[in-house]
């Protein structure tokens, strides 16, 4: 027993983590830019899929450090050239193009990839189990969180530390006072959705390495990470990072006693939520 | 626009929907088109009544036009062979579900309020994907059939004659649109524009502003049940691609596409973009790219749809 609820928590918490890294991502666009990135999943699925063509070149660590990049790249493309058009307008625009773009993605991975799920080599040594009574416990699942938490980490510390995320926190805060300080706000989101794409591609190098490689694959994280941010609170990043662990440990603890409500339970925890305080956990008061 | 110019449109419009059986298959169409696009135009329009009149977005309409869909599927299959009875049982379904929802979601404002109508939206599809002994879990509901409507003097048989069907849903479309047209000239109908146009002010003037989001929630979630309910019977068949986001997203597209805050917008834009799937998809496998592609040429290149721009030229 001790095993069974051992190995759903920490389940739920590396599923939590990838909501997270994900969220994270989002809740970074989402609060400077006004967009619901929906092609979130979709730049996820490129992380993942860059990594497997890279892995016969570069290896397992070198895609694992340039494929995000690339995904990055991507993104500021696709900001310079679409996203940034909409700025200001109603919101309903973005959604709808981010959405057009999930659909672009989804099969432009297709039709270069296959639809089939493709196999992904992670190193044999990683892939081994830690101990043999907790034998779940490989190594990759421990690298994953550690990763994860050092991403999370290193981004924190650029969010407080460095000129660039002093001022994408700024921005959020009120972006008309930050251009007038002489700041070009134009590079300043189009760097801020660059990072949000990074920690898409991240996450989605790890996550093809547990969950396999198919067009589809971010489209089972994208709704729980929504989730994560309005539990969490929009506007806040530590509410963002906090409701992505908390959602995860939730459904992994219900799959434990009632392993169909696993799914459910994370909704549950979203309309408790907005009956008790709508602007979520550490959301501020009238940001939405 | 005119007083006179309207009625000459309201006129044109119900003359070519009227007439739609006997021209569309000589343009190369057919009659499940001609109602395809009737039930998706409703859906849109029910759309439009909150998204255009109310000017709040919602992305999780699938999930009530799914909710009227499966109720109507599951009552004829498992309960009783009725249409009727079936759509009432999913109307009623689909808006109870609507109204316990709403005051969740009715405090909240621009993408925060389409954020949870998203996330809502998916417990209803991960319910219908999920629970197969009931709902048939991926592979949806079949065999059933839609049943012929016996009036008590006459026989409406839907079942077997597609012109019959297409009058059938043509006459729902009617009522529903007519009962939205009335509703929007109503005092309520008024005050919603009041609070798209200037919520603020709204509010000082004393107009509960949530309650009345909440019944323009409410009342829009109840015509998309209808379409959901006639989008079953049209093939017999409903399973949860009926309630995914992108089905959503198709309701919102057609709606920018034909023109938000126009009455007829929504139809117009349902025609196109329903005519346009059925070639592209018949054409080619990549189908998605080019819907994909289509969508983010409509919001960069076309946001205000046919009729704001035809609105715009007339003002001009």
């Amino acid at each position: 027993m001790t095993q069974l609820v051992v190995f759903n928590v920490f389940n739920g918490l590396i599923i939590g983590a990838f909501y997270a890294l994900m969220a994270l991502g989002l809740s970074l666009i989402l609060n400077l830019s006004g967009v619901i990135n929906f092609a979130h999943g979709g730049f996820l699925a490129i992380g993942g899929y860059l990594a497997y063509t890279l892995i016969p070149y570069l290896g397992f660590w070198g895609a694992l450090v340039v494929s995000p990049f690339l995904v990055a790249g991507i993104g500021l493309l696709v900001e310079r050239l679409l996203i940034r058009r909409l700025y200001g307008r109603d919101p309903l625009y973005s959604l709808l193009l981010t959405f057009g773009l999930a659909f672009m993605i989804e099969d432009g991975t297709r039709l270069i990839w296959g639809a089939q799920s493709l196999p992904y080599q992670i190193p044999s040594w990683l892939s081994r189990p830690l101990s043999t009574e907790f034998f779940f416990l490989t190594g990759y699942r421990v690298f994953m969180v550690l990763l994860v938490t050092v991403a999370v980490a290193a981004l924190f510390v650029i969010l407080n530390y460095t000129r660039l995320g002093i001022r994408i926190r700024a921005g959020t805060l009120d972006l008309e006072t930050v251009s007038l300080l002489g700041v070009n706000t134009r590079v300043l989101r189009n760097l801020n959705f660059g990072l949000g794409i990074y920690l898409a591609g991240l996450a989605g190098v790890l996550a093809s390495g547990m969950l396999g490689l198919q067009p589809t694959v971010g489209d089972n994280l994208i709704m729980p990470s929504f989730i994560a941010i309005i539990v969490g609170g929009l506007g806040s990043l530590p509410g963002t990072l906090a409701g992505g662990v908390l959602i995860g440990a939730a459904s992994g603890i219900t799959t434990v006693f009632f392993p169909s409500a696993s799914e459910a339970v994370i909704y549950v925890m979203m309309a408790a939520v907005l009956i008790v305080r709508p602007r979520g956990i550490f959301g501020e008061e009238g940001r939405f | 626009m005119p007083k006179l110019d309207k009625r000459a449109a309201d006129f044109a419009v119900w003359a070519v929907l009227l007439s739609a059986p006997f021209w569309l298959p000589l343009i190369g169409g057919y009659v499940e088109l001609g109602s395809r696009v009737l039930i998706y135009a409703l859906a849109a329009m029910a759309l439009n009544f909150l998204l255009g009149y109310t000017g709040v977005l919602s992305f999780g309409h699938a999930a009530y036009f799914g909710l009227g869909g499966y109720g109507t599927a599951m009552t004829i299959k498992f309960l009783y062979p009725s249409t009727p009875l079936a759509m009432l049982v999913g109307v009623v379904v689909a808006t109870v579900a609507a109204a316990v929802i709403g005051p969740l979601i009715a405090r909240l404002r621009g993408v925060y309020f389409a954020m949870c109508t998203i996330a809502f939206g998916q417990v209803f599809y991960y319910i219908a994907f999920q629970w197969s002994s009931v709902t048939g879990g991926d592979d949806g509901l079949s065999a059933w059939q839609r049943q012929p409507i016996h009036f008590g003097f006459a026989t409406l048989d839907i079942l077997n004659n597609n012109k019959a069907f297409y009058y059938f849903v043509l006459a729902v479309f009617a009522v529903c649109a007519a009962a939205m047209a009335f509703l929007l000239r109503s005092p309520f109908g008024r005050t919603l524009l009041a609070i798209r146009e200037n919520e603020r002010r709204a509010r000082f003037l004393g107009i509960p502003v949530d309650q009345h989001i909440w019944a323009s929630w409410v009342i829009s979630c109840f015509f998309v049940s209808v379409a959901g309910c006639m989008y079953a019977l049209l093939s017999d068949f409903i399973d949860p691609r009926a309630i995914r986001w992108d089905q959503s997203g198709t309701f919102v597209i057609m709606t920018v596409l034909g023109g938000m805050r126009s009455f007829w917008g929504p139809l117009i834009g349902a025609a196109i973009y329903l005519v346009l799937q059925d070639y592209i998809s018949s054409h080619t496998e990549n189908w998605m790219s080019l819907i994909g592609a289509f969508f983010v040429l409509i919001v960069l290149f076309f946001p205000r749809g046919v009729l704001g721009i035809i609105g715009r030229k007339v003002a001009s």
